[in-house]
């Protein structure tokens, strides 16, 4: 019962912030360098990591689907398994787990120690609303990132089943015929699904990180037991919110 | 009688001073309560000292003051307006020194004066620089400008807080522990600062201490809070000889060997 409540009060801080936050979107022209800050610091600091794990990501799934679809004859169609996956499923969830770890995190790390060293406080006191400049910023940037993050993911990803299908004896497709069979199945609201949802996922992440690092109470212990939370509730909040997203936009 | 005009030590614009009250102010949290039925009032541009051993409730009542914690029960009134409204910010400029200077980290000094009047929209970059080297020099600080909260010392942090606050312009200081982990030499410059924008300026002041020192020197009147409770209320002097004996006690404390609190500690 006490863990429910502790839900409830988390989910509606979380909406608190996100109303708060919206009161002040006018006010974004004027922090243009913030929002570049973040811009920076959500795509340009996670574009490796993602572009690693995208392309073997895409390695594996194709030599998996090799190995399982040799049985039926029905290698010519890794293409289209490896490119419907990754725009539809596996690029937006792999982007918005990274952003939750390597983003997220660090939004809660900066905004708990914030809190816990009263820089926030003196934001209130100086009527300077933390959700206009702490969070609108975050949370416009990640809307611009995201998807640029999915797009890129979704490109090394297909590059990486491509490689594995080229090199892989037991597969030996040319990327003409991979490539083909990619385009044959593939429609373009695959593709804007993918990154409906992209964008769904790391505005939620944003939020939550966000949210659970302005509630931070107590000492500099507590700057590391919120950057746990904020991470666990961003994932479990990415694999619910994915099925109920994917059911929505079918 | 009129209160005394407040001058803005920035920009010499002058306005009526500010006076709070406190009525009847009861903060529970959970079954602790922190302050119990506080009252008095802090006249229009006087420095008030709030004394009291720690955790007898004098960070929580400065905190019910600027609106960062909401009472149980009882009010705070500043110029007659609740602390807790939003508009009262918005009217009444005030400004908190933290115990620990609450700086921000990843701006440099220069920046964490000019945060406010940036977001505020006080003018063109170059008025707002104006207002910052002028708060600066007020301190001594002008040499630091480009230097980070975590490249200052103690002594820097604590004079960098008060440059930030004098750049809001305040029309109410309030300072929490504001001589706390100093020397002597730095609590007196910080003592004297806090006098001069009283006598100058008619910034009416709220001072949250310990410091005895500070509390007879600079103190228009002195309220002392132990245990949530006022237990007195009145001008420095009358503290030099306590009729309470545990104010006494907090002010002329003896340390006796054979006192149970001791006996606990050898045990």
């Amino acid at each position: 019962m006490k863990q429910f409540t502790h839900f409830l009060e988390g989910f509606g801080s979380a909406v608190q912030l996100l109303f708060q936050s919206a009161r002040f979107v006018g006010t974004l022209p004027r922090q243009r360098a913030r929002f570049i800050d973040q811009c920076y610091l959500i795509g340009y600091t996670t574009l490796p990591i993602v572009a690693i794990l995208c392309f073997f990501m895409g390695s594996v799934l194709a030599l998996q689907s090799g190995y399982s679809m040799e049985n039926f004859g029905a290698k010519q169609f890794i293409g289209s398994l490896v490119g419907l996956s990754f725009a539809r499923e596996l690029g937006p969830v792999i982007v918005a787990i990274l952003v939750a770890g390597r983003v997220g995190s660090a939004i809660t790390a900066e905004l708990a120690s914030m809190k816990v060293y009263q820089e926030v406080d003196a934001l209130v006191t100086m009527n300077i609303p933390p959700a206009r400049i702490l969070v609108l910023p975050r949370l416009a940037a990640v809307l611009v990132m995201m998807p640029v993050l999915a797009i890129i993911g979704n490109l090394i990803g297909w590059f990486g089943g491509a490689v594995v299908c080229k090199y892989v004896e037991s597969i030996a497709i040319e990327p003409e015929a991979y490539f083909s069979a990619l385009r044959r199945y593939m429609k373009f609201k695959d593709v804007g699904t993918g990154l409906m949802k992209a964008e769904i996922f790391g505005f939620v992440v944003v939020l939550i990180c966000c949210s659970i690092g302005l509630n931070t109470r107590g000492g500099p212990r507590e700057i590391g037991a919120s950057v746990t939370k904020a991470v666990v509730v961003s994932l479990i909040s990415i694999l619910v919110l994915d099925y109920f997203v994917t059911k929505a936009l079918m | 009688m009129n209160p005394p005009i407040h001058r803005n030590p920035i920009t010499a614009v002058e306005s009526p001073a500010v006076g709070v009250t406190i009525d009847g102010l009861t903060k529970n949290f959970g079954t602790f309560q922190a302050l119990k039925n506080v009252s008095f009032t802090v006249e229009p541009g006087e420095i008030f000292v709030l004394m009291g051993p720690s955790g007898s409730g004098k960070s929580v009542l400065l905190k019910h003051i600027v609106g960062l914690e909401a009472a149980t029960a009882g009010r705070v009134l500043i110029n007659g307006q609740d602390a807790t409204a939003e508009h009262t910010l918005e009217r009444i400029r005030i400004a908190l020194v933290f115990q620990a200077g609450a700086l921000f980290n990843s701006l440099s000094v220069y920046d964490n004066l000019a945060l406010y009047p940036r977001e505020h929209r006080f003018g063109d970059e170059a008025t707002i620089r104006d207002k910052v080297m002028r708060a600066l020099q007020i301190l001594s600080l002008e040499n630091s400008a480009q230097k980070f909260p975590s490249e200052l010392s103690g002594g820097m942090r604590k004079r960098v807080a008060i440059a930030r606050a004098l750049v809001m312009e305040p029309q109410l200081m309030l300072y929490d522990e504001p001589t706390s982990e100093l020397d002597p030499v730095m609590s007196a410059t910080i003592s004297e600062i806090i006098a001069t924008l009283k006598d100058e300026y008619h910034v009416t002041t709220i001072v949250v201490s310990h410091d005895r020192e500070l509390a007879l020197g600079i103190a228009d009147r002195v309220g002392i809070l132990m245990g949530g409770e006022l237990v007195f209320l009145g001008p420095p002097a009358s503290l030099r000889q306590p009729a309470d004996p545990r104010i006494a006690d907090f002010f002329h404390p003896r340390i006796d060997l054979k006192n149970p609190r001791f006996k606990t500690l050898e045990t």
